[in-house]
């Protein structure tokens, strides 16, 4: 006995058995990992501090300077109401973000609840649970948000339902499978006999053990809900015109491609890849720390 | 045999709540439209009085459980509203309208598959070399990309700049006659009328949205084959064929393959299902008259009945078609039937 508690500190120093060593070396090991993050944190900058910090006002027309090339004074040329490109597609960020943002903590949240339950108290509950969530994977899911926003009405607001109803589906499955293998295991069972509630066993001793993988899900998912957002707003959907959004000023943009005017839709759109990107590679990383078995 | 039709029966009966639930998904959907469904109905020179006659023809005063039983009823006979921009059956326009965005889809698939999968294999066999690297660029760049921005930069690339392709306007260029209605396909009812000039001509419209959705479904395609390839190669069956002596190629193509073939089959029901979302993207961008900127040009003026009805149809073609897939599995797959 003795000896096994003194040893216990010299294990838990070794470097890389700690949580943040993990963190610290598969970061090392992993640089596209490092610039994923470091693409976030210059994407939520935009987001807080962007329209402080923008050169031009993105709303302000100026025709006597109207579709002018990128230069100096305009780093991404002007639109064709003379509105400075550059600040438009800087402002955007946080419009896209927080639609992302806020489908995929609706998703999250939801998602939880309802796989918790099927994966915990199993039986008509799961099987129905499953039911719908088949229904739902039964669409093509941009289809089927399509078809929300035009039930629900074309606002922002909606657009941010319908993403989340898509998305529910990935979460509640995961949380059931997640917590299903858990709900027998010893841990719970002690929770259980100490005298907790089926409630806080599963919130406070099974529910956070979904939570890793839940993180890269959420990472991954937060790519497709910016592209998501945006392809609704492309097609006209949600975000009404003035309002600067990378996927209506690709829209917008669409129409002077042909005429050779390229940087009205390029540099939004080559934003919106970006954003999308970032998660996508966070979501890999992210994966990598989590579950190493996984890495490809 | 008998098990293997067993196995089939079972698979559509599966089929069965799933459209079930697609039809009630899309019911809620149709009653959930902002403001009154009988002025939609009605049209917008509509009175009052013919607001309350169209109600109760549409039986909009009975109870909701009612109304679904009338919505099913016109569901079976096939009736799925009158658009309000066309002034036709939605049934009719969405047939009309379908074959331009199967072919559209079709072809994308085709040359996404034709691609995808031997830079699959390749990578898989390679691993660690240029293809390789190649191969995980793509899939990582493929995700990211939006399917309605790389459009308009192959337009501005290719049309603009280079000038190989012609204006994206839709499916044929106004000089060509559209080929004689057999498949609606313009591609086969073309190359059927034997008018080589005119299929020549539809080709080169297909080109750039046909390359625009093959790059966007390439990343699961490659990702998958690769994963399946790999997973195969390192299997026994392939260590003792190769101990066997066959040759590279036979265990690559005769063993390998065909069972990694198996999962990148499944996996292109997925992808289908993606391909028609991004349609709607791509078909809006190319100005291509599918089905897909049939439901965005319906959007745009609040033409509900032909939102719902392409939804619907969306979700009912998906469903056959991941049907058809599971029993074209069933029927690849020689391990089924034998237990």
């Amino acid at each position: 006995m003795a000896d096994m508690t003194a040893s216990t500190p010299d294990t838990t120093r070794r470097k890389g058995d700690t949580t943040l060593g993990h963190i610290v070396y598969v970061l090392r090991d992993n640089p596209v990992t490092m610039l994923a993050f470091a693409m976030l944190a210059f994407f939520l900058g935009c987001a807080f501090f962007g329209p402080a910090l923008v050169p031009y006002d993105p709303l302000a027309t100026n025709a006597a300077r109207a579709l002018e090339a990128p230069s100096w004074d305009h780093w991404f040329g002007t639109d064709n109401l003379g509105r400075d490109v550059f600040s438009r597609v800087i402002v955007a960020t946080r419009l896209d973000l927080t639609i992302s943002v806020a489908a995929v903590a609706l998703s999250f949240v939801i998602g939880s609840i309802l796989g918790s339950i099927a994966g915990y108290w199993g039986g008509w509950l799961d099987a129905a649970l499953n039911r719908c969530l088949d229904t739902i994977m039964a669409f093509p899911l941009f289809v089927l948000a399509m078809g929300v926003v035009a039930a629900l009405g074309n606002t922002v607001e909606n657009i941010i339902y319908a993403t989340a109803i898509i998305n529910i589906p990935f979460y509640a499955r995961l949380v059931r499978a997640e917590v299903n293998i858990r709900r027998h295991s010893g841990f719970a069972q002690a929770a259980k006999l100490a005298g907790n509630s089926d409630l806080r066993v599963l919130a406070v001793h099974i529910f956070p053990n979904s939570l890793p993988p839940m993180m890269v899900q959420v990472s991954l998912n937060l790519g497709w809900a910016i592209l998501n957002a945006a392809g609704l707003s492309f097609i006209g959907l949600g975000v009404a015109p003035p309002t600067p959004e990378w996927g209506i000023m690709v829209a917008e943009g669409a129409n002077f491609i042909v005429s050779g005017e390229w940087w009205l839709a390029v540099f939004p759109g080559l934003w919106l890849m970006l954003a999308v990107f970032t998660f996508n590679l966070l979501g890999d990383g992210l994966r990598d720390i989590v579950d190493p078995r996984k890495r490809t | 045999m008998a098990a293997r039709s067993k196995m089939i029966l079972g698979r559509v009966a599966q089929a069965i709540p799933v459209v079930m639930g697609v039809v009630v998904i899309s019911f809620l959907l149709t009653r959930a439209l902002p403001g009154d469904p009988a002025a939609y109905f009605a049209g917008p020179a509509a009175d009052e009085a013919s607001i309350a006659e169209i109600r109760e023809t549409l039986g909009l005063d009975e109870p909701l459980f009612q109304q679904f039983f009338y919505y099913v009823g016109d569901l079976i006979r096939g009736d799925l509203g009158t658009s309000l921009t066309t002034g036709q059956a939605v049934l009719t326009d969405l047939g009309a309208r379908l074959p331009a965005s199967l072919e559209l889809t079709l072809v994308a698939l085709l040359l996404s598959c034709a691609i995808a999968i031997p830079l699959g294999v390749l990578a898989a066999t390679r691993p660690g070399t240029w293809v390789d690297h190649l191969c995980r660029v793509l899939v990582t760049a493929g995700v990211s990309m939006p399917t309605f921005f790389t459009g308009i930069l192959l337009i501005y690339i290719f049309y603009y700049l280079a000038g190989l392709a012609p204006s994206p306007l839709g499916r044929l260029d106004f000089i060509y006659l559209s080929p004689p209605h057999v498949t609606g396909f313009y591609l086969i009812d073309a190359a059927l009328a034997g008018d080589w000039e005119t299929w020549l001509g539809a080709l080169k419209q297909l080109i750039l949205p046909a390359t625009t959705l093959a790059l966007f479904t390439l990343a699961p395609i490659a990702r998958m084959t690769r994963a399946a390839m790999l997973s195969a190669l390192s299997s026994d069956f392939i260590r003792t064929a190769r101990a066997a002596g066959l040759s590279d190629r036979k265990v690559l193509f005769g063993y390998a393959f065909r069972n990694a073939l198996l999962p990148v089959v499944t996996t292109l029901g997925m992808v289908f299902s993606f391909t028609l979302g991004a349609n709607v993207l791509v078909e809006k961008v190319f100005a291509w008259p599918g089905i897909g900127s049939y439901a965005v040009e319906a959007l745009v003026v609040s033409d509900y009945a032909a939102v719902q009805g392409f939804v619907l149809a969306m979700a009912l073609l998906f469903v056959a078609l991941n049907l058809v897939i599971d029993i074209a599995y069933a029927l690849i797959d020689p391990r089924i039937g034998l237990n």
